[in-house]
């Protein structure tokens, strides 16, 4: 019982919600597969939307003028999840997110800038592509991975009081 | 929204993939068990998100591994089990490719994430449960997303 109570340090708000919210991420990926045969990425429906408005090439190319409608429903979907949890499973409380405007702006940017030129986010690339055993995919997420702890290391050693916590 | 376009469902050979009702309803479930996950994980707090990258919590290698072996099970199995998708057409299959793009773009989306906490997903879904916050970090990864479209068609 020593090695558990040790492991629950790692866990300090407890670990079941993890695992749950986890097991439904996977199911909602895939119930997609199963009924439709699509592969559920999120990082993509930034592009595909943009290219209901830009004429750019990059925005028009066919694997975003094909999945576009689908990804919007399927980001309508997660709206519409995270709502029933909000309704029925949580405090119903305002959430606030406690960090500065530029920080969600800039973090945000490069996010949406990197997750596409990347090509695959923490679901694209992190449930998706290592859930089909893509290489490429554990690569990106081992460097992903990698600059986003030492960026949040240093944050918090430079900004302590600009983020939450 | 639906029915976008008359062409037949192969995505993969070209031609919108038809969104019929029983198809939009699907995508619509999937979409919102993704997003119920990522609300009861907290993911869509960005504090918890930054408190495992600071190696305070570390909820999300549960929350990944949850995902990554349904997923895996899935992408493995039904296209052994089944010809075609429930809805039909076909299996997709999405490769990734390993290059200097993928490197330098995981390297900065890392570097966007550890600064906010956010990523797409949980960017959209924390809609849902009224976190306008995020409101900011969606206008940062949409203009994200443009400021690449616009770069990689210039080249």
């Amino acid at each position: 019982m020593g090695t558990l109570a040790a492991m629950m340090q790692w866990f300090p708000t407890g670990w079941a919600h993890y695992l749950v919210g986890g097991v439904f991420i996977g199911l909602g990926v895939a119930w997609l597969f199963l009924a439709t045969g699509r592969v559920g990425g999120m990082s993509s429906v930034f592009s595909s939307t943009w290219s209901f408005v830009s004429q750019r090439s990059a925005f028009q190319q066919p694997r975003y003028l094909n999945s576009r409608a689908w990804r919007l429903v399927y980001a309508l979907g997660l709206i519409l999840g995270a709502a029933v949890w909000w309704l029925f499973f949580s405090p119903r409380q305002p959430m606030h997110t406690g960090l500065p405007v530029w920080q969600l702006l800039l973090g945000g940017l490069l996010v949406g800038y990197g997750a596409r030129r990347g090509n695959g986010c923490t679901s694209g690339h992190g449930i998706c592509g290592m859930g089909s055993f893509q290489l490429p995919s554990v690569g990106a997420v081992l460097v992903f991975m990698a600059t986003a702890f030492a960026t949040a290391q240093l944050v918090a050693a430079w900004l302590p009081a600009g983020v939450a916590r | 929204m639906n029915d976008v376009s008359s062409s037949p469902a192969t995505p993969a050979q070209g031609g919108a993939y038809r969104l019929d009702l029983p198809r939009f309803l699907a995508v619509l479930l999937g979409g919102a068990l993704f997003g119920f996950g990522l609300a009861a994980s907290t993911m869509i707090q960005p504090q918890v998100v930054l408190s495992f990258l600071r190696w305070q919590d570390f909820g999300l290698v549960l929350v990944m591994g949850g995902g990554v072996v349904l997923t895996a099970l899935a992408y493995a199995l039904l296209p052994r089990w089944r010809q075609a998708p429930l809805l039909g057409g076909n299996f997709e299959r999405h490769a990734s490719a390993w290059n200097r793009d993928t490197v330098i773009g995981s390297a900065l989306f890392g570097i966007g994430w550890g600064l906010c906490g956010v990523c797409p997903g949980p960017a959209i879904a924390g809609l849902g449960a009224g976190s306008w916050d995020l409101l900011w970090a969606l206008a940062g990864i949409f203009a994200g997303a443009w400021w690449q479209g616009r770069q990689a068609s210039t080249n």
